[in-house]
Formats: structure tokens, C-alpha cells, sequence
């Protein structure tokens, strides 16, 4: 036990005890294929906030403009799978709007546009 | 949920990245924050002791676990492209992270320090065995250029077809040239098969 006490105190271990307030339970994300690049973006159409916690809430601020999932996580400060959690109950409300594809190696046109991109900054 | 569907496709970008690689203190997160247009992010995944991927929280509390921190950076190509840069974690016992990085990624940079060469097989031989096109930048710290292009080539033993640059990581200019060297090195890539 006191290992694990010491554990629950420990800074470096990040705030362990809220992940689990916020995803109240549920322990896995509903929503597949939510990778870290994967792009997240609050609906147009959102349905009514009232409901939601506070994270989810200030996720669907951060995601007024396309982020991806690592992004979310890290401006929300929590770990990766906390946030696949909090993402994929906005996804299922309809909220959220998500990427639908896996991370695929880039064709040319894409890595052709990348090119001119880094070359333009 | 058609017009949702559309809304889609018409405003959330298509994301592709790179992976910055490399033994611990060989400038990883110092390439990224040099090109990327925000400050470098850290995100946390979390694991057990063991190094095994926790991707459900189901009785975690009853388990010794540990964070893997990630450091990216973003350049918005353009209105419907962006890319992520992300540094790969220090510590080579964490190869599921590799594993999550590497999956649809343009390719690698392996940063590579001369006074330690050995720190970066592993990543050499990551993405070798994987496939993954990458290219072997050395970063000359504090300008110090110790060796040759080509004796770097014949220490780590690299193929004729992977490219070595010389590099200053903190300079923006050199890291967009190291990034555009890879990248045309994967269209090369693509363009063989």
C-alpha cells in the first residue's frame, strides 16, 4: 500500500486521480483508429453543452479549428488515453468530428505538397 | 449526416509526420522546436513498469506505471495538409511508441551525435528492418565536425542509397534542409517501387 500511495503523490506521475474523475468509469475509447495525428474538430452543429463535463467542454473549445489527438492531449494535459476517451464520447454525441482513415504512407501528390511546404516556411 | 460527412471532408485536414530519431542527447526535440511553428508540445502515454503499452485503464491503479513523453511540432502546410514532427523517446525500452510513430509516416531522420555513434544503431536498425525511409542527419555540435560524411557512412555502415547530411539541429535552415532531404528521399523511394 504505501508504494501505491506513494505513487498517487508522485508529481512525475502526472495527475493520476483525475483521468479517472473524467472518464467516469469507462476505460476504453468507443471510437476506433483514434491515432496521435489523427485530426479532431468541433461540429458546426454541436448539440446542447450543458451535459458535458468540463474537459469535454474545453476540448470542443480547443477544437473550434482542427487538432490532432496529441495536440488535444497536450494542451488539455492529460494522457493519451484519457483523451481518446473524452474525444470518442464527443464523437459519439456527434460533437466531434474526426478524420475516418488510418495514418497511410503518403502518396506523391501529398509528399509533393509537404515538399513545397517545408521549403516555404 | 451526409452533409456532416461532406463537412468533413471539406475542413478537417489530412495529417501526415515525420520521426525524429536518435540516441538520448543527440538534439531531437532541438530539430523540432527549430522548424515548428508552435513552441514543441509534450504529450504522455502511459505504461506499465515492464514497458508494456497501457491502452486501457481497467485496473491500472493496482499497477506500477510510468509515463513516455513525446515532444512534437506542427508546420500547417497548407489549408488541407499539416505535419507533425515527432521526437522519438529517449529511452529505446519504449519500441511500442516507435512502432505507433513509424505506422504511415513520410519517413525518419536518425540525428546522430559523433562522439556516440553506438546510441544510434538502434534507430538505424529500426527502420531498416521496418522499411521506413530514412535519412542519417550528424549533428555537428557547436560546429565541430569531427569526421567526413563518408566515414560516418562507413562507421554506422550504412547502404550507398541512404543519405548522410551534416547538420547544425538548433539552425532552422539546416533542419528545413535535413526535412526536405527526406522527403525527397522517400519520393525517390516511391517512385522505385
Amino acid at each position: 500500500m504505501t508504494a501505491r500511495e506513494d505513487w498517487w503523490y508522485d508529481e512525475a506521475a502526472g495527475p493520476l486521480v483525475r483521468p479517472y474523475a473524467m472518464v467516469r468509469g469507462r476505460t476504453r475509447p468507443n471510437a476506433p483508429d483514434l491515432h496521435l495525428v489523427t485530426q479532431v474538430r468541433a461540429s458546426s452543429f454541436a448539440s446542447d453543452q450543458t451535459s458535458l463535463t468540463v474537459e469535454h467542454r474545453e476540448i470542443m473549445a480547443l477544437c473550434a479549428r482542427p487538432l490532432s489527438v496529441a495536440e488535444v492531449a497536450a494542451y488539455l494535459d492529460v494522457p493519451l488515453v484519457v483523451v481518446k476517451v473524452l474525444l470518442s464520447d464527443l464523437i459519439e454525441r456527434g460533437d466531434v468530428l474526426v478524420q475516418n482513415s488510418s495514418p497511410q504512407i503518403p502518396d506523391r501528390d501529398l509528399l509533393q505538397a509537404v515538399l513545397d511546404g517545408v521549403r516555404g516556411i | 449526416m451526409v452533409f456532416v460527412g461532406s463537412d468533413v471532408q471539406q475542413t478537417v485536414p489530412t495529417a501526415v509526420k515525420i520521426v525524429i530519431a536518435g540516441g538520448f542527447g543527440t538534439g531531437k526535440t532541438t530539430m523540432v522546436a527549430s522548424v515548428s511553428e508552435i513552441p514543441p508540445l509534450r504529450t504522455e502515454e502511459l505504461l506499465t513498469e515492464a514497458g508494456v503499452h497501457v491502452d486501457d485503464l481497467a485496473g491500472i491503479e493496482g499497477k506500477d506505471t510510468t509515463t513516455v513523453a513525446l515532444d512534437f511540432g506542427r508546420i500547417t502546410i497548407n489549408t488541407t495538409v499539416v505535419l507533425y514532427l515527432f521526437g522519438t523517446p529517449g529511452q529505446n525500452r519504449f519500441w511500442f511508441m516507435w512502432d505507433e510513430l513509424a505506422t504511415g509516416a513520410i519517413g525518419a531522420v536518425v540525428l546522430v551525435d559523433t562522439r556516440r555513434l553506438d546510441s544510434s544503431f538502434p534507430s538505424i536498425d529500426f527502420f531498416e528492418h521496418r522499411g521506413i525511409p530514412f535519412v542519417v542527419a550528424v549533428n555537428c555540435f557547436d560546429g565541430a565536425q569531427l569526421y567526413t560524411v563518408d566515414e560516418v557512412r562507413h562507421a554506422l555502415d550504412l547502404d550507398d542509397g541512404i543519405p548522410v547530411v551534416l547538420c547544425d539541429a538548433r539552425n532552422r535552415e539546416s533542419s528545413k534542409t535535413v526535412l526536405v532531404g527526406l522527403i525527397q528521399h522517400s519520393m525517390n523511394r516511391l517512385a522505385a517501387v
